[in-house]
């Protein structure tokens, strides 16, 4: 593939996962952070947000499991975690933090399990897809060009 | 611009903005030391609010400052925080004779109008609905640097207060004597970003 090539198809990519709601504008703030003096700041974020929210999972899985759920525990790790979805654009996670949250407010066990399933499946899918975007762009680097910048009229 | 033969302050000769921010998510730290350091701030970044009254040299029990020479323009804050909230942080600092003229800016992922009302009654210069952008900065640096401004143009309009003060262009209409950070600040009216 050449660079033209290459070029389009992470164009054509990214604003997919705009269309599809994965990401939201959000992701475009910081892309607009990164310049030459910080050609990395995007990929920097994420991958504070990929261990940070693999944390947050695995305690949020332990704090279910637990014979009697302490709502004071889970709660402030699903604000946690959509609060740093939110500062990169991870629309989806966000959201199913924002339905986690009222049924941790109801106490409703059950219901938050089925939670945890839905902010998991959420972000394995930003993450996968988070992952292929910049092995798009190190692809395009590699091969010396520069990474387009994403134009908004969509 | 200010009467310069008159200003004896040498730190008003750096125009360099030093933002304290404080956040416990280490992504939001990163996020708005970036959104500060491109609006050409020099930041610290602390992860909660003790840190943040450590810093500042505010965690003896009597509000005075151990650290003269800290120069800290504005303190960005988030709300949510273990142990000290931003608005417990704003409190204290406000209480200290140090600190209490440096512009406290609160951020928060909820829009909850008490909420908002209790930091603006409180001493708080606004309040930002998180993820905080670049907009929202930019516009914050521009009100710090018109109070700085105002602040040493009062300082040395006021230093020798027997000298004929022959080179205001200026003027004084945009000055008054009660012009101080405090009185401007007692609005309720939220101003959160949509």
């Amino acid at each position: 593939m050449d660079l033209v090539q290459m070029q389009k198809s992470l164009q054509d990519y990214t604003k997919s996962l705009f269309l599809e709601g994965v990401l939201d504008s959000q992701f475009l703030q910081l892309q607009q952070l990164q310049d030459e003096s910080n050609p990395d700041f995007v990929s920097q974020v994420v991958t504070l947000f990929f261990q940070d929210s693999d944390r947050i999972l695995n305690d949020l899985s332990l704090s279910l499991d637990q014979q009697v759920v302490d709502f004071k525990k889970v709660d402030p790790h699903v604000h946690q975690l959509k609060g740093s979805s939110s500062s990169i654009g991870a629309q989806r996670v966000k959201n199913a933090c924002v339905v986690f949250r009222n049924f941790c407010e109801q106490q409703n066990v059950e219901a938050c399990h089925r939670c945890l399933q839905q902010v998991k499946q959420e972000y394995y899918l930003v993450k996968n897809r988070l992952e292929t975007l910049f092995k798009l762009e190190q692809q395009i680097v590699a091969s010396g060009g520069m990474i387009p910048a994403m134009e908004l009229g969509f | 611009m200010a009467v310069g033969d008159l200003s004896s302050s040498s730190s008003s000769s750096s125009t360099e903005l030093h933002v304290l921010a404080v956040d416990d998510s280490l992504v939001d730290r990163k996020v708005i030391e970036r959104l500060l350091r491109i609006s050409a701030c020099k930041v610290t970044t602390v992860e909660s609010g003790t840190r943040a009254l450590q810093y500042l040299g505010l965690d003896g029990d009597d509000g005075s400052s151990d650290l003269k020479d800290l120069k800290v323009n504005l303190i960005v804050t988030d709300y949510s925080m273990p142990g000290l909230t931003g608005y417990e942080l704003l409190k204290k600092i406000k209480e200290s004779s140090a600190f209490r003229e440096v512009p406290v800016v609160i951020m928060s992922s909820e829009n909850i109008q008490p909420r908002i009302e209790q930091c603006m009654t409180e001493g708080a210069e606004d309040f930002l609905l998180k993820p905080v952008r670049l907009a929202d900065v930019k516009r914050l640096k521009e009100l710090i640097i018109r109070s700085v401004e105002a602040e040493e143009e009062h300082k040395a309009k006021h230093s020798c207060p027997n000298r004929i003060l022959q080179n205001n262009t200026r003027g004084v209409s945009s000055l008054d004597d009660d012009d101080t950070p405090s009185s401007k600040r007692m609005k309720l009216e939220s101003r959160v970003h949509v």
